[in-house]
């Protein structure tokens, strides 16, 4: 009944506006994390995933990229033939990098005046900044091998400019802001805090204070219990979605490139996953403090694993594997990819159908777990 | 003729290996007060428990109001009013809000639900705390709130699970003052109650009682039929000095229990016996240099009756 329902989530908002503790909880804390991360520090970076466009095609442009291998840095993993393509690889965030090798690269070189350009994916800006050091690293060692070696055929000095300029070029984030990439990842943070560490101890508390007993002998479905619970906390989390981004616009000035409706649809999803996770919680803990304790349990890997901080192509395989079942790892790639580089759903759509997955799984285990009963 | 409230067959509910109900029958007829005494532990919040479907059973069935607990649930549920043992309100909202979220869920409208709740908190005295916090209310008043929230969709049977545990004697008598007249306010096809109790003075004014001991019900009959079981057999000793007194009873051999009251003895004798016991027993304790002041067979008290019920004994203290 929808009347029903309605009395339970009044009932629940009365609650949470009595609880000083809870509120400020929710509308200090994304303020605090995204101060303390608008501001964060930097990672070090390898394997930073590549695509090159190689239109020389000759030896010396083979060990330009060979160059580029061995620094490990860079894993180039697709070979490019247009703009068209890197750019929709780029934003589908299959690749954070591009080389682009000029036709004429060979001849250039031998005339000591070879121009590349790189073209980085500045979303990441630690990734990005460590990226554009590397590759003109990696472009100012291999001209001066390429120096060395024309002055050892020759047998004379060449000219003192180097052959070769590694010219780059960073998109989305030219300036490389960390606040760019962190106020999108607070946003899942503080969703995924919210909605499962709220939403678990919401419901366990009804079972801790014993109102569950009198809510058992009441016509209410287990449904309608669960949606009651639940629902307030999931306007929260977007009221705090809202306030993030208009701190983090105004604030810290990241761009807000995406369609916003976007933006709170795939929220919701993520929200789903989130509630699932609490909910999940709930059916396990006995008192607050136990699904405080399990939620957090699962807090530690989402901010670790799901590249909240480090980046994920930087962790060892098994980690990867495993931050394959960590729903915010999908979330931040769709986040970071709406407000920063504003693609449309149809470049997210491998993250959209894993987070589909992932709510539909953890809803269903924790709704088969939960039971209006006391045993 | 009205079919029963309540009717439980063989009723079990295994914890691991506790046997928390082990085989209750329960008959209940409408209008009736029935009370449910035992010591903790004997199992009686489980038997309200799975009255109300909070749990299920592990064997048995029940019907409540002619629904089957186990398939109609919910229209079951719809005609019972429980108070759980412990404080099941929201201590966050006001009297009125956790009446009204309650009256809501269990279906009264909009229009509804204000009337019934203003009459139902004059009902049982919380008229006018109806704004304070239920967390700001006394134990009795706690009690009542729950009471009122049982109440207010207009249950045929009431389930209380130690409603006065903790209570003070003058609210103990307001909330049976309220039950009573309950039952009485629609006789016949009236309200019933089941209600636990861990005192006899409570227990002694149900239409009938049940003594629950390890998961069963050992007895059960009106509070004077059980109190007959133990007729002729309670004596009452008043004299000095009291250990003396006590410790001459105890090495008689037909004495089965002595208990003080205060400054008197209640002395249990085996059954026929209670004559040559108090002859025994007056000269025992002259001899032994106390002073007897009143020695005599008294009407036993339910008191007598639950202290024999309990003792774990191989051979029963009372034959039923």
């Amino acid at each position: 009944m929808r009347s029903r329902l309605f009395s339970i989530i009044r009932k629940e908002f009365i609650q949470i506006l009595r609880d000083p503790r809870t509120l400020v909880l929710i509308i200090l804390m994304p303020i605090m994390q995204l101060f303390l991360l608008g501001y964060a520090a930097t990672t070090d970076v390898k394997n930073i995933s590549m695509g090159v466009w190689d239109q020389s095609q000759s030896t010396q442009s083979r060990s330009l990229l060979d160059a580029f291998r061995v620094a490990n840095y860079f894993s180039i993993d697709y070979a490019i033939s247009s703009a068209d393509e890197y750019t929709a690889l780029i934003e589908s965030g299959k690749i954070r990098a591009v080389l682009v090798i000029p036709p004429d690269y060979d001849v250039r070189l031998l005339e000591g005046k070879a121009q590349v350009s790189l073209i980085l994916d500045g979303s990441d800006a630690t990734v990005g900044g460590t990226a554009l050091s590397v590759a003109k690293l990696i472009g100012q060692s291999y001209a001066t091998k390429v120096l060395t070696e024309q002055a050892a055929l020759t047998g004379r000095p060449s000219s003192f400019t180097p052959p070769l300029d590694v010219r780059t070029q960073v998109w989305y984030n030219p300036d490389l802001i960390a606040a760019y990439f962190n106020v999108p990842g607070v946003i899942g943070m503080i969703l995924y805090f919210i909605t499962a560490l709220l939403t678990a101890s919401a419901i366990v508390r009804e079972r801790e204070r014993g109102t569950i007993e009198q809510l058992i002998v009441t016509p209410i479905r287990s449904w309608e219990l669960v949606v009651g619970k639940i629902l307030p906390y999931a306007i929260l989390a977007f009221i705090d979605t809202l306030e993030i981004l208009v701190i983090g616009h105004w604030w810290f000035k990241v761009p807000v490139r995406g369609d916003l409706g976007l933006v709170f649809a795939l929220s919701g999803l993520f929200v789903i996953s989130s509630l699932g996770i609490g909910l999940f919680a709930s059916t396990i803990a006995n008192t607050q403090q136990e699904a405080f304790i399990t939620v957090m349990v699962t807090m530690l890997p989402t901010i670790f694993l799901s590249g909240f901080f480090f980046p994920i192509a930087a962790m060892p395989k098994f980690l990867q594997y495993v931050s394959a079942i960590i729903p915010l790892r999908y979330y931040l790639v769709i986040i970071r990819s709406l407000l920063l580089k504003g693609v449309g759903a149809a470049a997210l759509q491998n993250e959209i159908i894993a987070l589909t997955i992932f709510a539909v799984v953890i809803m269903g285990a924790a709704a088969l777990r939960f039971k209006k009963r006391l045993d | 003729m009205m079919d029963n409230f309540v009717q439980a067959s063989n009723l079990k509910k295994y914890f691991g290996k506790t046997h928390a109900v082990d085989g209750v029958n329960l008959l209940i007829p409408p209008g009736e007060i029935y009370g449910l005494v035992g010591a903790d532990g004997a199992g009686k919040t489980t038997t309200m428990r799975l009255l109300v479907g909070a749990l299920l059973p592990d064997m048995g069935e029940i019907s409540i109001c002619g629904y089957n607990v186990r398939k109609q649930t919910e229209q079951a549920r719809s005609t019972i009013g429980y108070l759980s043992q412990r404080f099941s309100m929201y201590e966050d909202l006001t009297v009125l809000e956790n009446i009204r979220f309650f009256a809501e869920v269990r279906g009264l409208s909009p229009t509804e639900w204000l009337p019934r709740s203003m009459e139902i908190l004059e009902f049982v005295g919380l008229g006018k705390f109806k704004d304070r916090r239920a967390g700001q209310l006394s134990g009795g008043m706690k009690q009542k709130l729950g009471l009122a929230s049982a109440l207010v969709t207009r249950p045929r049977l009431l389930l209380l699970d130690e409603p006065t545990t903790g209570v003070d004697p003058v609210t103990r008598q307001d909330f049976w003052q309220l039950v009573i007249k309950l039952v009485g306010v629609r006789e016949g096809d009236g309200v019933s109650v089941i209600i636990s109790t861990p005192y006899m003075d409570e227990a002694s004014r149900c239409h009938r009682v049940g003594f629950m001991k390890n998961g069963k019900i050992i007895a059960e009959d009106t509070p004077s039929a059980l109190r007959s079981l133990l007729n002729g057999r309670v004596l009452e000793l008043r004299g000095s000095p009291l250990n003396l007194l006590r410790h001459v009873a105890h090495e008689d051999v037909d004495v089965e229990d002595v208990q003080a009251f205060g400054d008197r003895l209640h002395i249990r004798v085996r059954d026929d016996q209670a004559q040559r016991v108090i002859r025994r027993l007056q000269t025992e304790i002259a001899s032994a240099g106390g002073h007897v002041d009143e020695l005599r067979v008294v009407p036993p008290a339910l008191e007598d009756v639950f202290i024999a019920l309990s003792e774990d004994k191989a051979q029963p203290v009372i034959s039923l």
